[in-house]
């Protein structure tokens, strides 16, 4: 499996770009709670995440609670892997 | 063969502005605008009914239709926040027309109600001629205009559109359709009862952003189009960034999405409709391919080719 650090380093670039700022979130704050994503960032987020990845993330998968923090999206993917 | 006649709609006459609503609900009006595309939004007065604009929107519509109420054979009436739990507005609004006897049926939906009216009216019009599809709101009556009804107050406006769909001729015809439903995510946008509308904003985006635009793909693929074949999307005005998004996941241009959401907010179910209205109005003959499309709680959603 995937060096967990580095899973974690490609999720994180991947919110700088759809948020289009150098953040840098701990792996479990909250993306919104923290202002770093809102509903249509959210949305780019799914999309980079399925193309980085090269998953597809079902319609059944798209809540909002799956995506809140850089371990949950790690948790996901690690889980479609 | 099934053709679309003609468009209406009726707004109430009170505008409601950012600066308004925000001073309300404690947000600034630029981070409205921003974050729906929302400048303003029409609130019904206060001896306003659901049927009431329905009916006056019913009205608008066989004019432009250049019909009379007895030229129709059967009503259809969308609405999500009618005002009781029955009889739906449907047969009041049949009533007001002048078209007692005539049968009415309440589609008790909102948001893609009138674009399942408008399918629905499709398939009927075969037996029943003349169909006038009405969707009416008063979303001002279900929500908060307080700092705790913030996300939805600062959505939702009220109005009423109409569309005529005819089994013998029109401006276009209604070539095909695409209706989904799924309840798995049911709960996240609701009107229960004595409680002010909920959404799960985030949810509704997340699943509306892949729903739409792979109904409307699906819908052209069968009938051997491509998105960049549409002369016009109409539809359903529920934000601006969720419009630009399914027209960036189509690859077209955002200016093939008519919009006028910036003075009308999103009315629920009307929203397609009055647009429809406006779009007919602006641009008279049909110059290619309209598609309508919308989804709201339910979930459902859809699309319609008009060619």
């Amino acid at each position: 499996m995937e060096n967990q650090t580095l899973i974690q380093t490609r999720i994180v670039e991947l919110i700088r770009t759809v948020a289009g700022k150098p953040v840098n979130p701990s792996p479990g704050e909250s993306l919104f709670e923290s202002g770093l994503l809102d509903s249509f960032t959210l949305t780019d987020l799914v999309a980079a995440i399925e193309s980085e990845f090269s998953i597809r993330i079902p319609d059944s998968d798209l809540t909002p609670r799956k995506f809140d923090s850089v371990a949950r999206i790690q948790s996901y993917i690690q889980s479609k892997s | 063969m099934a053709y679309l006649r003609g468009f209406g709609c009726c707004l109430p006459s009170r505008v409601v502005d950012n600066p308004e609503l925000g001073a309300l609900v404690g947000v600034d009006p630029a981070w409205i605008l921003r974050a729906t595309g929302i400048e303003q939004r029409r609130y019904a007065a206060p001896e306003d009914t659901v049927a009431s604009l329905g009916a006056k929107a019913g009205a608008d519509c066989l004019q432009a239709a250049g019909l009379r109420a007895g030229d129709v054979g059967l009503l259809i009436a969308a609405s999500g926040s009618g005002e009781r739990r029955f009889p739906g507005p449907a047969a009041a609004i049949g009533r007001a027309l002048g078209m007692g006897g005539v049968p009415a049926i309440d589609l008790p939906m909102a948001s893609a109600g009138s674009l399942f009216g408008m399918s629905l009216a499709a398939r009927l019009s075969r037996d029943y001629g003349n169909v006038l599809v009405v969707a009416s709101e008063i979303m001002s009556r279900v929500v908060r205009c307080t700092p705790a009804g913030r996300d939805t107050a600062i959505l939702f406006g009220d109005g009423a559109g109409a569309c005529l769909v005819s089994a013998e001729s029109g401006f276009a015809e209604i070539a095909d359709s695409l209706l989904c439903s799924d309840g798995e995510f049911g709960g996240a946008l609701r009107l229960d009862l004595d409680s002010p509308v909920h959404m799960e904003g985030r949810t509704i985006i997340l699943q509306s952003a892949r729903k739409i635009p792979r109904t409307i793909l699906e819908l052209l693929q069968r009938n051997q189009l491509q998105p960049a074949n549409v002369d016009t999307f109409l539809m359903h005005q529920a934000n601006l960034n969720l419009i630009v998004r399914v027209a960036q996941a189509l690859s077209v241009s955002e200016s093939r999405f008519f919009r006028n959401i910036a003075r009308y907010g999103n009315t629920s179910s009307a929203s397609m409709l009055i647009a429809a209205t406006e779009w007919r109005r602006e641009r008279g003959q049909l110059a290619g391919p309209v598609v309508f499309a919308a989804f709201g709680a339910g979930l459902h959603w859809g699309a319609l080719l008009a060619t």
